[in-house]
């Protein structure tokens, strides 16, 4: 890749969704703004390698796309004179009213994961809206046809039109349920980057793990008072920290205690645990945390140690019991009960799994961390059974390839 | 911004019968912060007529267009200047109603 090819690949990462946004906000309309970056963005493809890379690469996008988007207007409104007022009253508009942060591109993003779209819509419009990807990357990221990605999310926009969902930061009371949305979203497309579901997809997604950590940090710069941000954050840079030491050579999956901790990313967990000590910081002064913060501690307790013996298990099950004061799901239940493992045994914590076999029978995690606590307890033909039954609800090729080697291991 | 605001029963599970005091206080605000357009409690189903003069002749035909468990009840035209606003009024009706509600923009 050349110079240029490099700043126009920078400046699509860098400058997508300030582009969108500002022309969302000029011309109160997503089809209008998406369709003048792309134009914007073309007529870099074609331009820079011959005039070079104008000094300020967003300021020269968003001219040009403010252009093109004049110019589409002004076409279409040769066929639809009654488009063009819209169009022409609706971009005289005074701004917005203010809500408690303002930047277009948090307007962007509150408008592309509204409540009142579903939830398949958000991620697609976000990904498309503010990531800038393709149809055909967020196409293939979701294993559905072009076609029906493409519907998806000109329906969503057609929505945002035609029942008016504003372009505006909520106001401070709505703020917290809004954001925590957004990052719904966000740690959404993480995580089927990580575990990637399908039969014929590779186990982990690099490409939607990076966008997702791209996001969040946007969202991060855009509301660095937020601790449920700052700690979706450190949750999925822990996470993503360990994602080399958490798929083998051979393509199966290596569970938290076997992996090589000499391969994590450290330059990844040094960021995530700042963020971390930051958030507690401000809980030993009175916040209290949401769930991503303490989801995000429970990963800086694994990732503070060289060895996973000397794990602080009974910091883990405290965390854990937080969690379940905010969030009484039968998986964090569970997920406890893998900590409590540790730190009482295996027995325990299967009592403390088969209380919750109503509501998790169709969960392939369940079925295997049965299985890991029965092979433990030396019961293996129960161990196997269970096994059988992961591995027939699982999705993601690695775990398959690792169950199936947990189960012919068996006596 | 119009939006049409359906309320939503259920003939198998239909909400409780003493809401009017609540919804006539709610639509007093309404029309106090200037979104009431109109409103309107429907009669049962039953008293409902479908005319099809589509065809050579018109044809009328007894009960609702569509017979299903859940139905129209009542209707409010509101004004709101987004659908934030419209969503915010219509979890507050949704309570005061003891009824789901649909919001729908005009065209």
């Amino acid at each position: 890749m050349n110079d240029v090819e490099q700043a126009i690949t920078r400046a699509h990462r860098e400058e997508w969704a300030w582009v969108v946004a500002t022309l969302t906000r000029r011309f109160g309309d997503l089809d209008i703004a998406e369709d003048a970056a792309a134009d914007a963005f073309a007529a870099a493809l074609e331009r820079w390698p011959a005039d070079g890379v104008p000094p300020n690469p967003g300021a020269w996008l968003t001219t040009t796309a403010n252009r093109k988007a004049i110019d589409r207007i002004r076409r279409e409104s040769k066929r639809d004179d009654k488009y063009k007022e819209a169009q022409m009253v609706y971009g005289d508009h005074p701004p917005e009213p203010l809500g408690a942060i303002d930047d277009d591109r948090l307007r962007l993003m509150f408008t592309c994961c509204h409540p009142a779209l579903a939830m398949e819509s958000r991620v697609a419009l976000t990904l498309r809206m503010v990531g800038g990807l393709s149809m055909p990357e967020i196409a293939r990221a979701f294993l559905v046809q072009e076609t029906t990605m493409g519907q998806r999310i000109t329906r969503a926009k057609a929505k945002i039109k035609a029942a008016r969902i504003p372009y505006r930061v909520p106001s401070t009371g709505d703020l917290p349920a809004r954001v925590s949305g957004v990052l719904a979203v966000l740690y959404l497309v993480f995580n089927e980057g990580y575990l990637a579901s399908g039969p014929d997809t590779d186990p982990v997604r690099d490409d939607l793990t990076t966008e997702a950590i791209r996001l969040t940090r946007l969202l991060r710069a855009l509301m660095p008072e937020d601790g449920e941000v700052a700690g979706l954050l450190a949750l999925m840079l822990l996470t993503e920290a360990r994602h080399t030491a958490r798929v083998s050579a051979s393509g199966e999956l290596v569970p938290l205690d076997e992996q090589d901790r000499g391969a994590w990313d450290a330059t990844l967990i040094a960021e995530g645990h700042r963020l971390v000590r930051e958030r507690l910081a401000a809980a030993a002064a009175g916040a209290a945390p949401g769930r991503y913060q303490i989801l995000a501690a429970i990963s800086a307790v694994h990732t503070s140690v060289r060895d996973i013996r000397d794990t602080d298990w009974s910091q883990v099950v405290a965390l854990y019991d937080q969690l379940s004061r905010l969030d009484a799901s039968p998986i964090v239940a569970m997920n406890r009960a893998i900590a409590v493992a540790e730190l009482d045994g295996p027995d325990v914590a299967l009592a403390a799994i088969d209380r919750l076999e109503d509501k998790l029978a169709d969960y392939h995690a369940y079925h295997a961390t049965r299985a890991d606590l029965l092979r433990r307890l030396g019961r293996s033909s129960e161990s196997r059974a269970a096994y059988d039954k992961a591995i027939g609800l699982v999705g993601n090729t690695a775990e398959t390839a690792y169950l199936n080697r947990r189960r012919d291991q068996l006596q | 911004m119009r939006y049409l605001v359906s309320v939503i029963d259920d003939k198998s599970n239909p909400g409780s019968t003493d809401r009017q005091p609540a919804i006539s206080a709610f639509n007093e605000r309404l029309i106090a912060e200037g979104h009431w357009v109109f409103a309107g409690g429907l009669a049962d189903t039953d008293a409902a007529t479908v005319i099809d003069n589509r065809g050579e002749q018109a044809m009328f035909s007894d009960g609702p267009f569509v017979e299903s468990k859940e139905y129209l009840a009542g209707i409010w035209v509101w004004e709101a200047p987004d659908l934030d606003v419209a969503l915010e009024l219509a979890t507050e009706a949704s309570k005061v109603c003891d009824r789901k509600i649909e919001v729908r923009p005009f065209q």
